[in-house]
Formats: C-alpha cells, structure tokens, sequence
C-alpha cells in the first residue's frame, strides 16, 4: 500500500512541527467561533431573562422530538469521525473514507431535518422578524423575539453544519485520492476538531430550544 | 544582490506572494491609503464647525462624515496598520523564521481585507451610512443610508483580524529559531502575541452582532427595536465588548514599537523586560472587562458603574508600568535622537495626556458630565491619533531603511515630526476645553461662544495635515534619492537589523544562529 505523507512547507524544520501549527491554529480559530456564538447566546440569555414566560411556551411549542433525534444523529456523525481518526492512524484508509463519508452523511441528515422543523414553523406561519399569522393570533411582542432568535441560531449554527459537511465530503475525496496515510492523520483530526466544535454549539441549543420547557 | 522586492518585479508576483514581507508593504500601502482617505473627511469636518451655522456641507452629509471619517479610521487604517503591516513584515524576522505559520492564509487575509474594503466604501459613494461608527440601533436599523454594505463590510474587515491574530500566536509558537525562548523575544512580539488575543476573542463578537443589525436593517427582524420588545441596550454591551479591548488592538502594536525603538535609540537594555511584556498582558486581560465604561449614561447600576470605573482605571496602572520602564530605559543611555525618537517623545507626552484623561473619564462622577461631549472626543483622539498614529509614524521612519532599503532625509524627517506634533496638539487640545465648558460631540451646529476655540482647532488640522503631507512627500522622495540604507543605521541590537537592508527573501542569507539577547547592548556589536 502506498502511504502519501504530506508535503513539508518550506518554512518549517520537520512534520511534528508543521502538524502542531496547523492543530494550534485551528484551536485558536475554535476559540474565536466560541466567542461568535457567546454573542447569539448572550443574545437569548438576555431575552429570556426579559420574557421568561414566553420563551418557555415558546421552546414548548418546538418539537422536542426531532431535536432530539437530531441530538442523536449529530452525535452519531461525531463518533464516525472518531473512529475514523483511529482507522487512519491504524492505517486502515478504506475504512476511514468510510467512516468520514458517514459523518458527512450524518450531516446532511441533520439538516434535512433541520429543515422540515423550519418548513413546519412557516406552515404554522412563523417567519424570523414577527411576520406571519402566528404573531397575529400571538401579538406579544415576545413571541417574534423568542422566534427571531430561534432562527438566528439555528440558522448560523446550520450554516456551520454546512460548511463542515463540504469540507468531510472534500476531506473523504482527499484521502481516497492521495492515498494518504497516518502521517496525514493530523489533517483529519483537524477537521474533526472542527466538526465536534459545531456539535458542541447544538448540545447548548438543544436545551435552549427544546428542553427548558417546564415551569421553574 | 537579490532581495525580496527585486528578486521577482512582475505585478502578479505581487499580487500571488505568499511572502510575509510582500504582503506587510501590501497592508501598509493600503492603510497609508485609507488614511488619507479618513483625514480627508476629518478636514471637511474641521472646515464645516470654522463656523458655527452651515459652512461647507449639509447636515445630513455631516453625520455621513463623521460615520465614515470613525469607520475608515477605526477599521481600516488603525487597527490593520502596525500588527498586518510592520507585523507580518517583522515578526518572522525578528524570530529567525522564514514565514509565518499559513503563509496562504496570510494573503487571503491581505484579499478579505480588500474586498471589506471595497464593501465599506461602495456603503460611502451612495447614500452613504449616517449611523456613527457605532452603529447604535434603533437607528442603524431604520436609517434610510446604505447601512448594510458598511456593516458587511467591518463584518468581512473582522475576518481578516481573525486570521492576522490566529498566524501570529502559532507563529510565535512554532517557529522561533532554535534555542529562542519566550522570554528571550523582541517585546515587539510581545505585543504582537497580546493584541492577537484580543483580535482573536473579542472580533468574533462584533462580527456577530453587527450582522444582526444587518439583519434587522435589511430584512426587518426588529430584535433591537423597543417597539417591538427588543433592548438596544443589549448590542452596546455586545458591540463595546469588542470596541473597548479594540482600543487595545489599536495601541499595543504602537507600544510593541515604542519599545522597539526607545532600547534601539538608547543603545541600552529596557529597564525592565519582564514588566513591558507582562503589562501587556494586564492591559489585554483587565481590557475585556472595561466596557461598561462606554454607558455610564445608558441607564446602569451604580454597582455595575463603579465597578467598571474602578477596572478602568486598572488599564492605567498597566500604561504606567510601561511609561516608567520607556523613560527609565532612556534615562543615562547613549541617546541618538533621530525622527523616530522625536516621534517617541511626543507619543509619550500625548499618550499620558490621554491616559491621564482617559482615567478622569473613568470616574462615574465626571463621566456624567463629559459623556458624549468634545472632551471625550478629545481623549480617544489623543489615545489613537496621539499615540498610535504617533507610533505608526515613527514605526514607517524606523523600519523605512530596512523596508526600503534607502534612508529617509533626517532633517525633512524631524521638521515632520514636529508639525504633526504641533498640528495635532492644536487641533485637539481645544477640544478638550470646548467638551468641558459643553459643546456636545456629533452636532452640526453649536453655540457662537464656542467659535474661536473652533477655529483654533480647525487651523490646527491644516497643520497636522500639512506635516502628515511632509512625511509622505519626503518619504517617497527618498525611495528615488534617498543615500543606500546599511544593514544597521542604527547600531540596534535587534534581530531584523541583522540582516542586509532590504532583506534577502528568506529573511536571512544563511539560517540564523541568535546567540545573544535581542538587547545586550553590554556586548560589542558584531560585524555585519
């Protein structure tokens, strides 16, 4: 089997170093994409803190049954790439393509049942900004707060979960293509730091959006 | 001999280089741009309060002025101007390293920088945003200006700070020469590694709330707008969490060099090392907790108020330590005052003025009566025009014969320094007079008794501009007939002085062995 190593840029001494720049690199960009969310979060915190009552009914009236199994499903996807980090490093490449192409999968499932609950949302006539008939049988101005945010959440977060299935799609191409092998498994736990980051961001949404429902 | 800038002439070269020091003259070029660009607009401002009615502009171009007078200078000039200009040009040198960490994501950061650019200043050719560099909605969400494409536009601009942050921090970390550790770096990259935190944890905020003010603006969301259950007052903290420790993104690169030069100049080791590079990291900390001081007046406890003053003030007991340890390191060293130093001096004078002002406006009590007068006008210009424009100045002197590879005309050189001392300091200390007897910040109008302190200040910004005029002038006449630049004009001790002017593109003609301290001036200086 021929096992590609990754090219050693000029600038660097040896590929130990080049694989920790790259992981610290991306670290400090998570460290950045944390502090990007804390600004949505801040967001809800305060919103709800100002309409407590309302954000309750509303993260009632979500469905806590698709949130969950989108839990499920990210969850899964994570585990995939885990193990295909392991399969890399242990040299088994087929298995690893796999198993990334899996967590991309995961993904797209994600958002397709991401979008179905947002399609549900616009039938009962919902819309981000407080437009729709709901908010015309529901005129509190909390209700079209509590909904915008809910958008503005998901939605970013989703964008995030888009971005990382094009790059496990364009990762599981790579590794199929350069026949890479563990020397490159550096590259693949990067994109795994990523993945598992926006995974993180919805264990905080999945409580904000579907589990804090009852009464204090 | 072939260096970086003759050793490929063609224009893609330029524009295709993954060179830390190509891109670092990119973003210099680009900001000295903006610059003018933002000193433009000051001027219009200054000429239009000559007199206290209508003089030059309508009133709603006024507010147009000033929003992008703030958004120009703030976004695209200070902050990217020393860390992406002197910073990539400098850090790997002063490092022993060949690049930075992600020389590709280094360019890429030069071309988001471009294209925030052009989004920001396609907002200004139109209908042009009249928010105020803040922002603040209600209003930025209803306003009928091109709001939006400025918003996206500083959006795209934070991107780039990301990025520059992200490279330097494992740049620091990963490619040191061999045997260099923390403690044995320039205190250039010290300041570096402090502002990249800050760029790193405190951008991505703003990033995100601005969009929601594109969102609210453009597609009507309404989450800031009380009438329909939104708090305004949410984005200010959300949008001074950024914009305070900002500031710090805009003066900790200008320290780094003032603590380049002041040991360079001195020909002496720094009083003490250890307390410039940990004060950097107090201002970088204390800095993210001092927000709250932009809204004493937005309705806050008088807790939360206190305890944001005392934080306040703690920045200045940073600012000290490394105002004592600057003039502690010239005190009894061998002293060459050349224009960089010159600009030093008046950093230094400007900077504790602001600072001392900056600790008065800390205090609730005095706050209530300056907020969102001329005096705090006044203050941040001291702070960011003072010291930082200060600082860059004298950074483009210092390094120009390293860069260039020419000596600027020392004479030209002192003469500029001291009109846009002058021109500064009779531009802004009126203001200082006018905020405290109360003529309020951003009125198109204002009260007769205020005209002669006015028309001080304007006369004051035709003399800053026509120093600021000079340097340029001169600058660029030296690259045609400016004397060849040696290795060190300076006999400094710092790394990048190492290295033949302007340097190789590898940085170094061989790899680079450092085996003495960026500033043992107790040794003799080796041959070139």
């Amino acid at each position: 089997m021929n096992l590609a190593v990754p090219k050693l840029q000029h600038h660097f001494e040896d590929l130990p170093k080049q694989a920790h720049a790259a992981r610290l690199g991306m670290w400090l960009f998570l460290a950045s994409e944390a502090l990007f969310f804390s600004g949505l979060f801040t967001l809800y915190a305060a919103y709800r803190a100002h309409y407590p009552e309302i954000f309750r009914e509303g993260v009632a009236h979500n469905d806590l049954v698709l949130g969950t199994v989108n839990t499920f499903i990210l969850l899964t996807g994570s585990l995939f790439l885990s193990l295909a980090l392991w399969a890399l490093r242990a040299a088994r490449r087929a298995l690893s393509v796999l198993l990334t192409a899996a967590t991309g999968l995961a993904g797209l499932v994600y958002l397709i049942i991401k979008a179905t609950e947002w399609a549900h949302h616009m039938a009962e006539g919902i819309f981000p900004g407080g437009r729709g008939r709901f908010f015309v049988e529901n005129p509190e101005p909390a209700w079209a707060i509590f909904y915008t945010s809910y958008y503005g959440l998901t939605g970013f977060h989703a964008i995030h979960v888009t971005v990382g299935v094009g790059i496990l799609a364009w990762t599981a191409w790579w590794m199929h293509r350069e026949r890479v092998g563990p020397a490159a498994a550096y590259k693949l736990a990067i994109v795994g730091l990523y993945w598992h980051f926006v995974d993180i961001v919805w264990l905080f949404l999945w409580p904000l959006f579907y589990l804090l429902r009852n009464p204090a | 001999m072939k260096n970086y800038l003759n050793c490929e002439t063609t224009i893609w070269s330029w524009l295709s280089t993954k060179d830390h020091k190509r891109i670092g003259v990119m973003f210099l070029v680009s900001v000295t741009l903006f610059l003018l660009v933002g000193g433009v607009f000051a001027l219009i401002l200054r000429l239009e309060h000559l007199t206290p009615g209508p003089t030059l502009v309508s009133p709603n171009m006024y507010n147009q002025l000033f929003t992008l007078h703030g958004v120009v200078m703030v976004w695209l000039f200070l902050i990217p101007a020393i860390p992406a200009g002197f910073g990539n040009f400098f850090l790997p040198i002063m490092l022993g390293a060949k690049d930075v960490a992600f020389p590709r994501l280094n360019l890429a950061s030069l071309y988001i920088f471009w294209i925030g650019a052009i989004l920001t200043i396609y907002g200004v050719l139109d209908r042009a945003a009249d928010t105020g560099w803040t922002f603040y909605p209600p209003y930025s969400s209803q306003t009928y200006t091109k709001a939006t494409p400025v918003l996206l536009g500083v959006f795209v601009l934070g991107w780039s700070t990301i990025i520059t942050g992200v490279n330097f921090i494992t740049t620091i970390h990963t490619l040191r020469a061999k045997g260099m550790r923390f403690m044995d770096m320039p205190l250039f990259a010290w300041a570096l590694y402090g502002v990249s935190i800050i760029q790193i944890l405190g951008t991505p905020v703003l990033g995100i709330i601005l969009l929601m003010v594109v969102m609210d603006h453009s597609f009507d969301w309404g989450l800031f707008d009380p009438a329909r259950g939104g708090d305004p007052l949410i984005y200010q903290h959300l949008f001074w969490f950024y914009s305070h420790p900002a500031v710090y993104i805009m003066i900790l690169p200008p320290m780094g060099v003032v603590s380049e030069i002041v040991t360079s100049m001195a020909h002496k080791n720094p009083l003490s090392y250890k307390a410039i590079a940990y004060s950097t990291f107090g201002i970088a900390f204390v800095g993210f907790l001092t927000w709250g001081h932009h809204m004493f007046t937005s309705g806050m406890s008088e807790l939360n108020a206190g305890i944001f003053g005392i934080l306040s003030m703690g920045v200045a007991v940073f600012s000290a330590i490394k105002v004592f340890t600057w003039t502690g390191t010239l005190y009894r060293g061998s002293v060459w005052i050349r224009t960089p130093l010159v600009y030093i001096f008046a950093f230094l004078f400007l900077f504790i003025f602001g600072g001392m002002t900056g600790v008065a406006v800390a205090a609730t009590s005095l706050d209530v009566h300056w907020h969102d007068t001329y005096f705090v006008v006044a203050h941040f210009h001291f702070i960011m025009v003072g010291a930082s424009l200060t600082a860059f100045l004298a950074a483009l002197h210092y390094w120009w014969p390293k860069i260039t590879g020419k000596m600027y005309f020392e004479g030209w050189g002192v003469a500029g320094a001291i009109l846009v001392f002058l021109g500064f300091v009779g531009t802004f200390f009126p203001q200082f007079l006018l905020g405290n007897a109360g003529m309020p910040r951003r009125y198109y109008h204002y009260s007769e008794q205020f005209q002669a302190l006015n028309v001080l200040s304007t006369a004051g910004s035709w003399v800053l501009a026509l120093g600021l005029l000079l340097v340029l002038v001169t600058l660029i006449w030296s690259l045609v007939a400016g004397e060849k630049a040696p290795a060190n004009p300076w006999n400094s001790r710092s790394y990048e002085w190492m290295t033949p002017s302007p340097p190789p593109k590898e940085n170094f003609p061989e790899t680079p062995r450092f085996v003495r301290g960026p500033y043992d001036y107790h040794l003799p200086l080796e041959p070139p």
